[in-house]
């Protein structure tokens, strides 16, 4: 029998209302002992509210290599951005 | 080509992350260099683990499983970096129970009184949070990571250990003496967890261009040594090398010569407590067999009935 556990990786929401962060990850056979293990290694000082376990194998990456190309397709909008428009002098509040 | 941009993305200070192409001897370098680590954690427990059950107060017994705890977890977060390099915590581990893999030297000395604890948390944990603290900039992602939360975390554990020696140092005439006998035992292996002088440390040169080392050992050595000697003072003990004197020109402290010959030998498995170490890792390992088996089973079982 192969020895290897699943691994899981970690997010923790830090308070209330605060997005979860990833912290790493955590070995675990199932889910509730991935979440018990998660809380004795990322928390021991009070760091969360809420956690997240998820398998590892379920997380699709894109390639940091090709990264350039993959994102490209922002580059060339800048008019999302607000500070493309121009605005007529002694406008406010806008 | 692929290693010319590598080393400019090195020299650039950006991270490599686990999916980035890398140099087969980088990738070399960091498992060799991270699992040393995350073995050194945990083997770290030992000497002081062996103190939990024989410390004087429910003070200092809250405190020290805590700080063992956290060495565990130190321990994890590392072992968790070197995986993203494509070796298995199972292989890891082999590799720490069969000796390829090394751990700091400095625990396989023996923790004899409970002052050595407070010599362990001032020094031991102190010399390697300057270590630490340099490779927070070391120039691979997860590595980097992990020494950042670690460095948060270990201020504390140096603390209480001067603690210790502060008490001790100002308590009775025994005490005292026993602060005085830890900081001699631990004093040199404290500082030759640097490794060794860079003159002869022949792995530095590839780990400075690829920025996983950050300074060399002699700098960190010095940078120890110089915030040590005011905080003995400050406590009225004495550090054991007479040829500690202060260097107005160079701004630094002047010390003795290592004990490279010692070092070495119980790099090469010769000290006090090499073999004792390994064998309780083996025992604890394979003590803690069944559970990794029972829970293996427990999850197998609840998949089929999920799936029923």
């Amino acid at each position: 029998m192969s020895e290897n556990t699943d691994v899981w990786e970690v997010f923790i929401q830090s308070k209330n209302g605060l997005a979860h962060k990833h912290v790493g990850n955590v070995h675990a056979t199932d889910k509730e002992m991935a979440l018990q293990n998660a809380r004795d290694l990322y928390t021991r000082r009070n760091e969360g509210s809420c956690i997240w376990v998820v398998k590892s194998e379920y997380i699709v990456s894109s390639e940091s290599e090709d990264g350039e190309a993959f994102f490209d397709p922002s580059n060339d909008k800048i008019y999302r951005h607000p500070t493309f428009y121009k605005m007529p002098e002694g406008s406010k509040n806008i | 080509m692929k290693e010319q941009q590598f080393q400019e993305k090195i020299d650039l200070e950006k991270k490599i992350e686990p999916k980035d192409w890398m140099p087969v001897d980088y990738r070399k370098h960091l498992i060799r260099q991270i699992s040393q680590h995350a073995h050194s954690e945990i083997i770290g427990m030992q000497p002081e683990g062996n103190w939990i059950s024989r410390a004087p107060s429910l003070r200092a017994k809250m405190i020290l499983l805590a700080k063992v705890q956290d060495e565990a977890g130190h321990g994890l977060y590392l072992y968790s970096a070197c995986e993203t390099l494509g070796i298995s915590r199972e292989e890891l581990v082999e590799q720490l129970q069969d000796g390829k893999a090394k751990y700091s030297s400095i625990f396989n000395y023996p923790t004899l009184s409970w002052a050595d604890m407070g010599a362990v948390g001032w020094l031991v944990d102190g010399a390697a949070i300057v270590n630490q603290v340099s490779l927070q900039r070391t120039s691979y992602g997860p590595y980097s990571r992990g020494m950042v939360k670690i460095c948060k975390e270990e201020s504390f554990h140096q603390r209480q250990g001067y603690e210790i020696m502060a008490d001790m140092a100002n308590g009775t005439p025994q005490q005292k003496e026993m602060a005085q006998d830890a900081l001699n035992r631990f004093w040199w292996p404290s500082i030759m967890m640097f490794g060794p002088q860079d003159s002869d440390s022949p792995r530095t040169g590839n780990a400075m261009k690829w920025k996983i080392k950050r300074q060399f050992n002699d700098e960190l050595r010095q940078k120890f040594i110089d915030q040590t000697v005011g905080q003995a003072e400050v406590i009225g003990l004495t550090i054991p090398d007479p040829d500690l004197k202060w260097n107005e020109e160079k701004g630094h402290y002047d010390f003795g010569e290592m004990d490279w010959d010692e070092f070495w030998s119980v790099v090469n498995g010769n000290g006090p407590c090499n073999i004792q170490r390994l064998e309780h890792h083996k025992k604890a390992h394979s003590d803690g067999k069944w559970v990794r088996e029972a829970a293996k089973d427990y999850s197998k079982k609840q998949k089929s009935t999920e799936t029923n």
